[in-house]
């Protein structure tokens, strides 16, 4: 096990997979690789088929030609007509949520991620227990009083009312990911610095905090992500006011008038809304993968 | 990093006093900072997750209605204690009919509605659960054997991860049209939203499709902490590839195997967005947060009864599902290989 655990550390530390074996084509390769293209097909046929029908004529909705026919930008120049919905609205909402989120997260989530990873304390294991429990909490269960707190306040459709919520689970997200993220970094470098009469304090800002940066922003942008894509309590709390809704709560209630079903343009929306975090997962793909599985392989 | 050190500076500024400070034996110069670092995470939480959860379990004893005091014999305004009956009203089916009396609640209403939301809550989240983790483990082992293909799978797997549940909902509510591209391909004429089992079935595969490859890349990265020695040393000693897999892959690869199925497990209890939005909760796929949800506009009180019970009940699963597999999810470091 301690084999296992070893070298687990060094897949969570985002290391690339170690070198394999050099073995010989066998007929089992065949098989191996038709997998692998199933796999690949069932992860890419349905997100390309909404690309396919973004860019197709309505008319042609139901048509099951499997390459791009009929194309048109009218379902993206819809998308942001504001006669029936108010889409590009949201998208900004989403960026500024998302944003505020992240910052609050991160800025006060990297304390108690550096405190779990690497200083010895007394209630250790029950306070990340505790943070983690918080993260794990049913929407619903904070949803139900904070929908009446709000609605006392004033607050239900307003920034805040959709901000605030959402620390539930970006803060313990990033404080988890950031404790794995910190627990395999190289730490004698600070060792190093209290040898030199730095107090822990300024160890971690003068030492740790550079070399951490590229963990601090793998856990943003992950963080980030759990913002953009959040909808339970955005549809409830904004309250169907269009001025603060994100992009998933528009997108949910698309429409294209009475007895339309408006797929061709919802289609559109969605991969407005889909587009920025795929180029991002592809461009940060390793750091992303490294950033979900860090506390996965721990146990 | 500029923004975060005058956040360093307040934290030091709401130093806790002495006496406390005493009493939690904390000596060392690092129990103090560990403090420091860890409170606003802790306050705060405590504000957004642990206050609402206190008053929600408050509010569950309070009245929605209108009630008569059988003492004196007058009417109290909604918000009074009425102790369990918010509870009775969802576990014992129990609505209020007229002169204090209570009655088995009415097919339709959202009372009636309790227990088929747990059953198709429960049910959603065996099915999927078990599925995700079957064809994860075998996307987890197909990848861990390809050397050529492996990142461009792994591109390929993050995109279903990265698509928002809205997206997917929505992707999914197209494809499973009437008209739609699955039935044209499969060649049925299935209504595949519009009755109870192809409304789940339907739930279910979208659910499987956005968060298998999540799995799989939770076991990837357990598989890929086995080395390659113990596997050849096996064959050596003439172990045929199902033993390796259930004498070595399996045990080697459980701990991981059981965070990924305790996550997934607590997330698909909670599912909202995909029925919300895929069916509207409607042919038999109402989970509980959509009821709860439901009843929000329709008395607050009751709801949070409903929210209370949710919570009670999935915090149960968690702590089963943790003692069941023995797992360190909370993954303390440097307890790592125990």
């Amino acid at each position: 096990m301690t084999a296992v655990a070893h070298s687990s550390t060094a897949v969570a530390s985002g290391t690339e997979i170690a070198a394999a074996p050099k073995r010989r084509f066998k007929a089992g390769d065949v098989g191996t690789l038709l997998v692998i293209a199933l796999i690949i097909f069932w992860c890419l046929a349905p997100f390309y088929w909404m690309v396919v029908l973004a860019f197709r004529d309505t008319a042609f909705t139901f048509d099951t030609t499997p390459w791009f026919t009929h194309l048109t930008w009218e379902n993206f120049r819809y998308a942001f007509d504001t006669t029936d919905n108010k889409f590009g609205r949201s998208l900004v909402n989403s960026v500024l949520i998302g944003a505020v989120v992240t910052a609050l997260a991160m800025a006060i989530g990297v304390f108690a991620g550096y405190a779990m990873a690497r200083l010895s304390f007394r209630g250790k294991g029950l306070i990340l227990a505790a943070i983690l429990g918080a993260s794990m909490f049913p929407g619903v269960a904070i949803l139900t009083p904070l929908f009446q707190l709000f609605a006392g306040w004033g607050w239900l459709g307003t920034y805040q009312a959709l901000i605030l919520p959402q620390i539930s689970f970006s803060l313990p997200l990033a404080v988890y990911t950031l404790t794995s993220f910190f627990s395999d970094m190289p730490w004698e470098l600070e060792q190093a610095a209290r040898v030199d009469g730095a107090t822990p304090g300024q160890a971690f800002r003068l030492v740790i905090f550079p070399l951490a940066a590229p963990a601090l922003f793998t856990t943003a942008i992950l963080v980030f992500l759990a913002s953009w894509n959040e909808y339970l309590l955005s549809s409830v709390l904004s309250n169907g006011n269009y001025k603060v809704e994100p992009s998933t709560v528009a997108l949910a209630k698309f429409t294209a008038g009475p007895h339309v079903v408006p797929y061709t343009q919802t289609m559109a929306a969605g991969v407005v809304v889909t587009i920025p975090l795929v180029i991002v997962v592809l461009l940060f793909q390793r750091r992303i993968v490294s950033g979900l599985t860090a506390g996965g392989v721990k146990g | 990093m500029t923004l975060a050190e005058p956040a360093a500076e307040s934290t030091t500024g709401a130093l806790p006093p002495k006496s406390r400070v005493k009493r939690n034996k904390i000596k060392t110069g690092e129990g103090r900072l560990a403090f420091m670092l860890v409170a606003p995470t802790i306050a705060l939480l405590g504000l957004i997750v642990g206050y609402p959860i206190v008053k929600a379990i408050y509010n569950s004893f309070l009245s929605d209605s209108r009630k008569l005091d059988p003492v004196t014999g007058q009417f109290l305004e909604p918000g009074a204690w009425t102790g369990l009956t918010n509870y009775k009203h969802w576990l014992l089916q129990e609505c209020p009919s007229g002169a204090g009396k209570t009655i088995s609640c009415p097919t339709g209403t959202l009372g009636s509605q309790f227990w088929s939301s747990i059953s198709v809550t429960v049910g959603f989240t065996v099915v999927t659960v078990l599925l995700e983790t079957i064809i994860g483990m075998v996307f987890a082992l197909m990848m861990n054997r390809a050397f050529k293909g492996r990142a461009l799978v792994r591109a390929a797997i993050l995109i279903p991860w990265a698509i928002p549940t809205a997206v997917t909902a929505k992707l999914w509510q197209v494809i499973f049209d009437p008209q739609g591209v699955l039935n044209k391909v499969l060649g049925t004429e299935f209504a595949w939203t519009s009755s109870q089992w192809p409304a789940r079935s339907a739930i279910v595969i979208a659910d499987v499709w956005k968060t298998t490859p999540f799995i799989a890349l939770l076991i990837l990265a357990g598989l890929q902490g086995i080395s390659a020695d113990i596997y050849e040393s096996a064959k050596v000693d003439g172990a045929n590839a199902w033993q390796r897999f259930t004498k070595i892959t399996l045990p080697l690869v459980k701990p991981a195997l059981a965070v990924a199925v305790i996550f997934r497990t607590l997330d698909v209890l909670r599912m909202y967005d995909l029925p919300a939005i895929l069916t509207q909760g409607a042919n038999g796929t109402t989970t509980i947060s959509i009821l709860v949800v439901r009843q929000l506009n329709s008395g607050i009180y009751s709801a949070s009864a409903l929210s209370t019970i949710t919570f009670i009940f999935i915090f149960a699963i968690a702590l089963a599902m943790v003692r069941l597999f023995n797992a360190n999810i909370v993954g303390t470091p440097g307890k790592g290989g125990k």
